[in-house]
């Protein structure tokens, strides 16, 4: 027996802010002095509420866990899932679980979350009648949307508009029932919620405001049928989901005589602590001192470390004085401000967001075609109050900061568009010391700035793990980028542009060095060129195909072989080059072969037909006008290409940084509006830069007249037909950051504009930074457009006929990759799933049916072989 | 070329190598024969099966080290930590997972970029 018994903590529920407040105790070591139990109500650990939503966009719920691997076992925590508390006995202080376990405890920590509110509508019980909360409540809802056509949503706050995209990308027609006379009424003014409401509908969900739902009918089996309305109206309905409003979950405080609050909420004081001092309340189940319920998850994170704080000061540990009032922790009230993504529309509302404060002003500025409305909220004397922004919530990030003081330039200069009268270059320099950067983690720009200065962070990863700034919802991440940077240059720091930690250069400074003193080997490159500490090294994941990359594209011109793994390139290139293939998330690959432009014969389709069969393939037409085909074992990727080869095909480079596809209208040979070849042109570009090695993949594209049907402007390189030859753009992008490709000449013949392809390329391929498209690297050099057009179109540097050159190397030199390897035994040795069992299958690698096709077996994946994490969560979800 | 079947391999370090030389890897108590260590490209790694089914990652270095991890890609669930590629960092050697590139510590299974997951390290020989 030890001489001093360990006290026991019990915690219930085990919810964001439970798991929150067990790692502030693990911090603070409290876990090894006390005994930890924690009673956890749902099937599975704590994971990330806030996040919920994603499942439907593909994230399991293991991926959505909050819990560390091993975090339970290393820190003697005993969780118990599946098994919620039931009682409390105060007075001999123990709690009593469903599965009949009775534990004393010294400190009881109750974070027991809210429950939906359900509001007494006849009928709410029918089966389709769903709530929006857990993990299981997802799984529930996916699985009877199978069956549904029509959803609705009763509630349009923020949980409802969340609820009804998930709704309507479950493919369901979608209502929105809501109460107030706006949507997100308790957010936006009504202002903000019309532009929010016009997007809604402009996505194809109907919104009903101002009404309640008076009744559910349901069918003689007990489903949903229909809803009827307050204003006497119906929608027909299969499924409803309700989001009207949250409770805290009390019921066990209630039940052993603790105080709770007239509307819920159990009552603590700013230790987060309740009238009986070895009982404590965190989260959305607390109601604090300034007589709130939070209803965020931020401001219950301040809670959990509170009452971590103050428990570990009591039993004695790092986290304070000895006695109640050794520490400064405490929580009076927080800032409610959030940004979110509701359905794709940036919504943001901060401080006093709806003017409630005695004469304050308002800025507002509303455009409802683009369904963007901003609003400031200011004092008489210019003080920021609060504000809404839908639609564009660029600048929260710099205003929250800037709320409760007088902003450096006017209001309304902050509320209009970029690009209406001057530019406002608020930076994060104007904002105060104490301003809030991270809302979420509570970081101030003192505390961003500290990190630099007195815990020499150097980058914003560091600052990152040093603060925890920016690992919350991410919303303040690029505040947050630009203030380390300014703070490193400020304070003296070169930031370091090098190229990872073995490489002080930059990826074009590299490309230099390799083309002037013709290196052909990484070796060479590391040892003589490398940062001292890297040097006879490894190289790393970054700079090893980044360096492979540029020895590809310098290839003929080094006179290194144009195989990019021959050699000690294979150890250079990324597993998708090194298979050429792409890797996929169950450890298969994808197989793409090139169709030049887009264009194929029915032969060629009939093979791919065939192969796909015969191995079993998922096929899928691609965004880039050719066929994936998704699902070979790296054993099988020989067979099927040899198969590909003798049909005609060639590599498409889908796995390389590469030139992907040239896209092509159908142009002037059929449309009746074109007035070039786009078809045949496509193909000549595609054939002439395929596997061409770059600092990022390269696309292209050619439209046979101005309709621009092959979206050439969303390339890097893109043509247009004109009346009189071709116009080429530069620099565009789809993905996330879509940029329109800008005009670099005009009216040009095939000679011409092909030469002026070549000499961009090349261009681009010696000065940009690694993993830089056309579009940034366009933004990014000195001088932009004009100064490329000098280079390639004038000659401005004298470069050209080098550029040119190098092209032509590359030109001449190619060759197909995969006809290549199939024909050398050496190099179809890397395709074996297992080195001492070529021949055997991997079993990991398994496949489902779903549509009439394959894909992946992800139970596999999340299945018996994951350790200890979540093993118990695992049963829970093994058993649905 | 690294990848030789001929009669002797040459290490980055310069060091040559009978092409007999086996790489076992310690399992179940005893030493199981994974490959000869020609099969090895310095930098790279190769899958392997345990007599038990399980997998392993076995990589060679360019100094010519060998290791041994668990094939298992924790972050993702997948068995691919063999195709990942190797760096070093501070003197240690690491590989990148190749699906969504966390490091893992080649001699402890730590992983570089998150202190609560590690993967299974097998002790390796070459004889
Ligand atoms: C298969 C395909 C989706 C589809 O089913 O249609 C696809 C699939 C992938 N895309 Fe894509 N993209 C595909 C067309 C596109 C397009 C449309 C287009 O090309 O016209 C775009 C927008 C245009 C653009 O690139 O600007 C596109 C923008 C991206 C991006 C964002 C690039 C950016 O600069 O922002 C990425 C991420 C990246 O490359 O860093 C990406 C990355 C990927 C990766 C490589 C992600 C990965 O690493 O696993 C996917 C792998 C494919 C595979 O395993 O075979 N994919 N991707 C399309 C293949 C086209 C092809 O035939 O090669
Ligand atoms: C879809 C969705 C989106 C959201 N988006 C945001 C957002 O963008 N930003 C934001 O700040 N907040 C958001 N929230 C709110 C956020 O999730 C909550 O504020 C946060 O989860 C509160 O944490 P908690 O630990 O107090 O409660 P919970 O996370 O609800 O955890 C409480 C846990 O206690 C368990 N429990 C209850 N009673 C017992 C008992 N007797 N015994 C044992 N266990 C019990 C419950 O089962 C639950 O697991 C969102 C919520 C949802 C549902
Ligand atoms: S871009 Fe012009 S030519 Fe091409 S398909 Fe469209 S309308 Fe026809
Ligand atoms: S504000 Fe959410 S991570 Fe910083």
């Amino acid at each position: 027996m030890p001489r001093t018994p360990r006290p026991t903590i019990v915690l219930v529920g085990h919810g964001m802010v439970g798991q929150r407040f067990l790692e502030e105790l693990a911090s603070r070591e409290v876990t090894e002095r006390a005994r930890v139990v924690v009673l956890c109500e749902e099937p599975r650990p704590a994971y990330d509420r806030v996040r919920l939503t994603s499942y439907f966009s593909g994230r399991t719920p293991e991926e959505l866990s909050l819990v560390g691997e091993g975090f339970m076992e290393r820190h003697g925590v005993e969780l118990r899932l599946g098994d919620p508390a039931v009682a409390i006995d105060r007075e001999a202080r123990t709690v009593t679980s469903r599965a009949g376990l009775e534990i004393g405890y010294d400190v009881l920590v109750l974070a027991t979350g809210s429950y939906p509110f359900v509001p007494p509508v006849p009928g709410s019980d029918s089966t389709g009648c769903f709530v929006y909360r857990t993990v299981e409540d997802m799984l529930a809802i996916e699985e009877y949307a199978r069956g549904s056509r029509t959803g609705t949503v009763v509630g349009g706050g923020l949980l409802g508009l969340e609820a009804a995209g998930a709704l309507s990308g479950l493919g369901l027609e979608t209502h929105i029932v809501e109460f107030n006379p706006r949507l997100m009424a308790l957010q936006v003014d009504d202002g903000g919620g019309a532009a929010l409401r016009r997007t809604v509908e402009g996505m194809g969900l109907t919104v009903h405001t101002g009404v309640g739902g008076e009744e559910i009918t349901a069918g003689p089996d007990g489903a949903v049928t229909a809803m009827t309305l307050s204003d006497g109206s119906a929608i027909a309905t299969d499924l409803v989901v309700f989001s009207a409003g949250v409770r805290p979950r009390d019921e066990l405080a209630r039940g052993c005589g603790l105080e709770v609050g007239e509307r819920g909420g159990i009552t603590v004081d700013e230790r987060c602590r309740t009238a009986d001092a070895a009982v404590y309340a965190v989260g959305e189940c607390a109601r604090t001192v300034d007589g709130r319920v939070y209803g965020l998850v931020a401001p219950g994170y301040e809670m959990a470390r509170v009452a971590a704080e103050t428990i570990a000061g009591e039993t004695g540990g790092s986290g304070g004085t000895e006695g109640t009032d050794g520490t400064g922790a405490s929580f009076t009230g927080a800032d409610t401000s959030t940004k979110l993504k509701l359905l794709g529309v940036d919504v943001a509302s901060f401080g006093d967001a709806l003017g409630k404060a005695e004469g304050c002003l308002d800025v507002v500025y509303s455009d409802s075609r683009a369904g963007v409305y901003k609003k400031l909220v200011v004092a008489s004397d210019g003080t920021l109050l609060g504000g809404v922004l839908v639609g564009d919530a660029e600048a929260y990030g710099t205003l929250r900061p800037l709320t409760g003081s007088v902003p450096p330039v006017a209001p309304e200069r902050l509320v209009l568009p970029a690009g209406a009268g001057a530019p406002v270059a608020l930076g994060p320099s104007a904002l105060p010391d104490d301003a809030m950067v991270c809302g979420c983690h509570n970081v101030t720009k003192g505390a961003v700035r500290a990190a630099v200065t007195d815990h020499a962070c150097t980058t914003v990863p560091e600052v990152k793990k040093c603060t925890k700034a920016g690992t919350g919802c991410g919303s303040c991440v690029k505040v947050l980028t630009r203030l380390v940077e300014d703070e490193l240059e400020a304070s003296g720091v070169t930031v370091d542009k090098g190229l990872c930690g073995c490489f002080a250069h930059t990826r074009g400074e590299l490309y230099e060095i390799v083309r002037t003193r013709r290196l052909s080997t990484f070796a060479e490159l590391l040892d003589g060129h490398g940062r001292e500490e890297a040097r006879g090294g490894e190289g790393c994941e970054v700079c090893k195909p980044a360096v492979a990359s540029i020895i590809a594209s310098l290839a003929p011109a080094l006179g290194a072989s144009g195989y990019v793994l021959d050699g000690e390139q294979a150890a250079l290139q990324d597993t998708n080059d090194h298979h050429l293939a792409n890797i996929q998330r169950n450890g298969s690959y994808s197989v793409v072969p090139r169709v030049p432009g887009g264009e194929i014969t029915p032969e060629k389709l009939i093979v791919i037909g065939e192969v796909a069969r015969d191995f079993g393939l998922y096929t899928k037409i691609t965004g880039g006008q050719r066929i994936d085909l998704f699902g070979a074992r790296v054993d099988q990727l020989p067979a099927i290409w040899a198969r590909l080869v003798a049909a005609g095909f060639e590599s498409g480079h889908a796995y390389g940084k590469a030139l992907r596809t040239v896209k092509s209208c159908v142009g002037q040979t059929w449309c009746r509006y074109g007035v070039q070849d786009s078809v045949r042109m496509a193909i000549d570009l595609e054939l002439r830069y395929r596997g061409l090695r770059a600092p990022h993949k390269l696309k292209g594209a050619v439209s046979g007249c101005q309709r621009e049907c092959a979206e050439a402007r969303g390339k890097d390189f893109g043509v247009i037909a004109t009346a009189n030859g071709w116009n080429l753009y530069v620099g565009g992008n789809g993905g996330a950051t879509p940029r329109h490709a800008d005009l670099l000449a005009k009216d040009l013949s095939d000679a011409e504009l092909v030469r002026l392809i070549d000499r961009f390329l090349m261009f681009y391929i010696r000065t940009a930074d690694r993993l830089e498209r056309t579009a940034a690297w366009l933004e990014r050099i000195e001088g932009g457009l004009d100064h490329v057009r000098d280079v390639v179109v004038h000659d401005s540097l004298g470069l050209c006929a080098e550029l040119e050159a190098l092209m032509a190397g590359h030109v001449a030199n190619y060759r197909d990759e995969w006809a290549e390897t199939l024909g050398d035994p050496e190099r179809l040795r890397r395709f074996v799933s297992f080195v001492n069992a070529p021949g055997a299958p991997d079993p990991s690698v398994r496949f489902v049916a779903e549509r009439e096709q394959v894909r992946p077996d992800l139970t596999l994946l999340s299945g018996p072989d994951i350790p200890v994490r979540t093993l118990k969560a695992l049963e829970g979800s093994a058993a649905r | 070329m690294t990848t030789a079947t001929t009669d002797a391999t040459t290490d980055a370090s310069g060091e040559v190598r009978p092409a007999g030389t086996r790489v076992e890897v310690r399992a179940e108590g005893g030493w199981a024969a994974v490959c000869a260590l020609s099969d090895l490209v310095p930098g790279r790694g190769v899958a392997a099966l345990l007599p038990d089914g399980g997998q392993i990652a076995v990589f060679r270095d360019r100094a010519g080290r060998t290791y041994a991890l668990g094939n298992r890609d924790p972050f993702t669930g997948a068995y691919v930590l063999s195709r990942g590629l190797l760096g070093s960092a501070g003197g240690r050697a690491f590989v990148a997972s190749p699906l969504l590139k966390q490091r893992f510590d080649l001699t402890t299974g730590r992983c570089l970029d998150d202190d609560a997951v590690s993967v299974p390290v097998y002790a390796v020989r070459t004889r």
